[in-house]
């Protein structure tokens, strides 16, 4: 079981704080919208993690716990 | 050309899905569960997979809706793909054999809704539901029949707009999976009308018998549109396997020579006509030329046309269908289609449109929630590879193909509804 940071692409505004508070982890298009990582997060960022999801303006960050494999994740 | 002449028809295959003799024996009794059960092992067995694009194993969605509470069946007939018509054929021809499919997955997953969505342009199809739910009406015991005629929008047909939209919002997808939180909130297995169909062939006639047909990884027969430099477009019943050879010999074999085939839709891929002409029809063997069945749609790209100008248009498209809700597909998919117009169109600048198109494919694949934006990245990437030489001409300034009719077909621009 390994953590990941998930961004409801429908919610996000595109400000970009989440990119300010998690450089690791998150950067941003040239748009401005979050392009998150898909590798785990470390627990050495755990806490930036937290923070910048606590701080989303608009609730599209979420912390989700990924088993090996997603068993009905990707439909076309 | 030897290597692109056509043999004779070899499709001489006894339609399954087309065929109305199909459907004349009795559907198997489901009240028990050892009968459910049983189904469900020769669903299975008969590794039937998903027909709408995706692919997936029938079965294992069956399990999953099967565990939730109430849940609720949806037919997706909506086929948005502008130039593919299987579904709508197959509606057409044989609405009770899709319908008995719906009903029997209902019965698997103890369902007692079901919903028959087509689009809303496809008239003869919504009809061809109406009256034949009208005619069932006393024989499906405990489960109530809808139709519905969904807006004809490209994303409309994704399961989770659909969903969205049988909610009472617009067809935009959500990021709900319809087998957690789906319609009225309820576990909702959405399945496409092919997929159905062979699942009520499958109740009836057995595993063994589905498997007749096909490869033993891919098995049974498949409806595909095919369409462009061939004699005689249109939807035919195929042995899944057979070569793109005889596939196009079944539908008249071809009227020019082909450059490259669009395969799988509009978010599909390009594969040059030599590597693919004799290749079977299956995922498996596409696979190495990173294409797929997709959405079963198979365009004969004729070769006087260009085809960075005919992807240009349905990349166009494409940008116009985003559901506007996540940036990187409402800003990307139009600058996509902006640099690839640049590309094809042969001017000076296209050396730097295609330095953009590098930039622009990396932060556009993937994102979104659902997989428009994936699907025009990978169309845009597989042109790019197939039509390499021509890239280079564009580069130089020249266009091969100036001015000839459009091979793929795009609707104009149009403001049909969301809602
Ligand atoms: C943009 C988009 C459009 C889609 N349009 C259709 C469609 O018109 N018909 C369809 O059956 N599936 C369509 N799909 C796939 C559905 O989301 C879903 O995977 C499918 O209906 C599931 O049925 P199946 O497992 O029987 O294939 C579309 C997917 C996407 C991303
Ligand atoms: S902070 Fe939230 S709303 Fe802002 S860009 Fe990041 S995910 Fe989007
Ligand atoms: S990716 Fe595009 S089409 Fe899909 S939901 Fe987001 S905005 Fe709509």
């Amino acid at each position: 079981m390994s953590r990941h940071i998930r961004v409801n692409p429908i919610l996000c505004d595109g400000f970009g704080q989440c990119a300010e508070l998690l450089p690791e982890l998150i950067e941003l298009d040239e748009w401005g919208y979050p392009i998150v990582s898909e590798a785990p997060v470390p627990a050495s960022l755990e806490a930036e993690a937290r923070q910048a999801i606590a701080l989303c303006p608009r609730l599209a960050l979420t912390l989700e716990r990924r088993r090996a494999a997603q068993p009905l994740g990707a439909a076309r | 050309m030897s290597a692109l002449t056509v043999r004779e028809p070899q499709l001489a295959l006894e339609p399954r899905l087309l065929s109305r003799t199909s459907c004349a024996a009795p559907l198997p009794a489901l009240s028990r569960a050892r009968e459910r059960e049983h189904l469900l092992a020769e669903i299975e067995a008969s590794g039937l997979t998903g027909r709408g694009g995706g692919g997936f194993p029938t079965a294992t969605k069956l399990r999953a809706v099967a565990l939730g509470r109430s849940p609720i069946v949806v037919a997706n007939g909506t086929e948005g793909e502008p130039a593919s018509s299987k579904d709508k054929v197959l509606i057409a021809a044989n609405p009770h054999l899709v319908i008995d499919g719906a009903v029997t997955a209902a019965r698997l997953v103890g369902a007692t809704d079901v919903v028959i969505a087509a689009g809303r342009a496809d008239g003869r199809g919504i009809a061809a539901l109406e009256h034949a739910v009208a005619e069932r009406r006393g024989f499906d015991q405990g489960i109530a029949l809808g139709v519905v005629a969904a807006p004809d929008r490209f994303v409309a047909g994704e399961e989770k707009a659909l969903v969205n939209w049988l909610n009472g919002g617009q067809a935009k997808p959500t990021v709900d999976r319809p087998f957690e939180r789906g319609v009225r909130g309820r576990p909702t297995l959405v399945q496409n009308v092919e997929t159905l169909a062979n699942l009520a062939l499958i109740a009836r006639h057995g595993a063994d018998w589905f498997r007749e047909l096909g490869t033993p990884q891919e098995p049974g027969s498949a409806l595909v549109t095919v369409r462009g430099a061939v004699r005689a477009p249109g939807v035919a019943e195929i042995e899944l396997g057979t070569t793109l050879r005889d596939v196009l010999a079944g539908f008249g074999g071809l009227t020019a020579i082909p450059q490259a085939f669009l395969l799988g839709g509009y978010f599909g891929t390009w594969v040059s006509a030599r590597d693919a002409l004799d290749l079977p029809f299956t995922n498996e063997s596409l696979r190495p030329l990173g294409a797929s069945l997709g959405a079963r749609l198979v365009i004969a790209l004729p070769q006087d046309a260009c085809g960075l100008a005919e992807t240009a248009r349905v990349v166009r498209y494409l940008g116009r269908e985003s559901a506007g809700q996540c940036g990187s597909c409402y800003f990307g998919l139009p600058a996509i289609a902006t640099a690839f117009e640049m590309l094809a169109g042969g001017t000076a600048d296209a050396p730097q449109a295609l330095e953009r198109l590098s930039r622009l494919v990396p932060q556009v694949e993937g994102r979104g929630a659902c997989s428009l934006p994936t699907g025009a990245t990978r169309l845009v990437t597989s042109a790019l590879r197939v039509f390499a030489h021509e890239v280079d001409g564009h580069r130089a300034g020249r266009c091969c193909a100036p001015r000839r009719p459009a091979v793929l077909p795009v609707p104009d621009l149009h403001e049909h509804e969301w809602s």
